[in-house]
């Protein structure tokens, strides 16, 4: 095991590199035991109207996994404009007495969650002139991961393939130039399906990975949740390790030296 | 007076208080935020903010949410 191998967002320092979401699990008891299963330090929240009069009683999402235990990521999920994006980011930091980070997520269409990264340039900018530290989904493009991250977001976070697809990493050269090219935390935010797709990103050289649908629609969804903060050791301790290079051919692991026939 | 809370006209006392809308709501546990026409309302100002007739308040909360669409309408009217 590591020691000390952390990293920062936002002047904060993690020890944990799976980030991850909250959605569609079963209940809110569920999402607490995955949540914890997983050991992760960042959790994606999502801004909705109150039901109204419905369930006045029902449990918070902020009582079951309190802000001073996990830190919380509002996200703009379903934001297909600019405006919505900064409107939600603005409300979450309301309801979450200051906090100032926040994933921008401005979607293309409804087909691919593509994002549209014209939007997301025009609500990073947006954003980070209010004072929000900006954790920004994009696509897999080195040139505007890099100009993202020039605008001033605090971590970069390209797409392995489409969201919710489980497809894992479609383009790892993108993603791999993307990483050589930052000076801010490359994340890989959506596409993962399952354990070794998370041990790609994070042998790939990704600081992390954020990820809901892989462990909430997992049929165990703590196991799973298990299984994912292990690969993402591994594929950390594998990135630092240093892999072997690739060859056409075998390569004897036995010494030649000293054979007696 | 009428007021339009999460898209819906609701029928409030004249001179409304924010605070005042949070009790007719019955919501009890606080964790919420509230926009305005567009403004955020922070917290500490709900006793004093007073309510016009066709105010267009958003009242929310934080719920699980991944990358994807979740259950529940966002603010976005385009979806």
């Amino acid at each position: 095991m590591l020691e000390n191998d952390t990293f920062v967002i936002a002047g904060k320092t993690y020890t944990s590199r799976l980030l991850v979401g909250s959605g569609k699990y079963k209940d809110l008891e569920e999402t607490r035991l995955a949540t914890e299963a997983s050991e992760a330090q960042i959790m994606t929240v999502a801004v909705r109207r109150t039901n109204i009069g419905q369930h006045p009683g029902e449990p918070n999402l902020l009582d079951v996994l309190p802000p001073d235990k996990i830190t919380y990521l509002p996200n703009t999920a379903m934001c297909y404009t600019a405006e919505d994006a900064v409107r939600t980011c603005r409300l979450a930091r309301e309801l979450l007495d200051g906090h100032n980070l926040v994933k921008l997520e401005v979607l293309g269409d409804e087909k691919t969650l593509y994002p549209d990264i014209a939007q997301t340039f025009v609500a990073a900018e947006q954003l980070i002139k209010d004072g929000f530290d900006v954790m920004v989904y994009t696509s897999d493009d080195p040139i505007v991961a890099k100009r993202l991250e020039e605008m001033g977001c605090v971590a970069v976070m390209p797409l392995a393939a489409p969201i919710g697809s489980g497809l894992g990493i479609r383009n790892p050269y993108n993603i791999r130039t993307i990483v050589e090219n930052a000076n801010v935390p490359i994340l890989v935010d959506a596409g993962v399906g399952t354990a070794s797709d998370a041990a790609i990103a994070m042998e790939l050289g990704c600081d992390g990975v954020l990820m809901n649908t892989a462990i909430a629609g997992a049929k165990n969804p703590v196991l799973m949740a298990s299984a994912m903060k292990k690969a993402i050791q591994a594929g950390r301790e594998a990135y630092l390790a240093g892999r072997i290079p690739k060859k056409a051919f075998a390569s004897a692991s036995s010494p030649i030296d000293g054979l007696f026939f | 007076m009428k007021i339009i809370v999460n898209g819906e006209s609701k029928t409030v006392p004249d001179n409304c208080s924010a605070q005042q809308l949070v009790e007719l709501l019955e919501i009890t546990h606080g964790r919420i935020a509230m926009e305005v026409n567009m403004e955020i309302v922070p917290r500490s100002t709900y006793a004093e903010f007073r309510f016009k007739p066709g105010d267009q308040v958003e009242v929310v909360h934080a719920v699980g949410g991944g990358q994807e669409p979740v259950e529940g309408r966002g603010l976005g009217l385009r979806i």
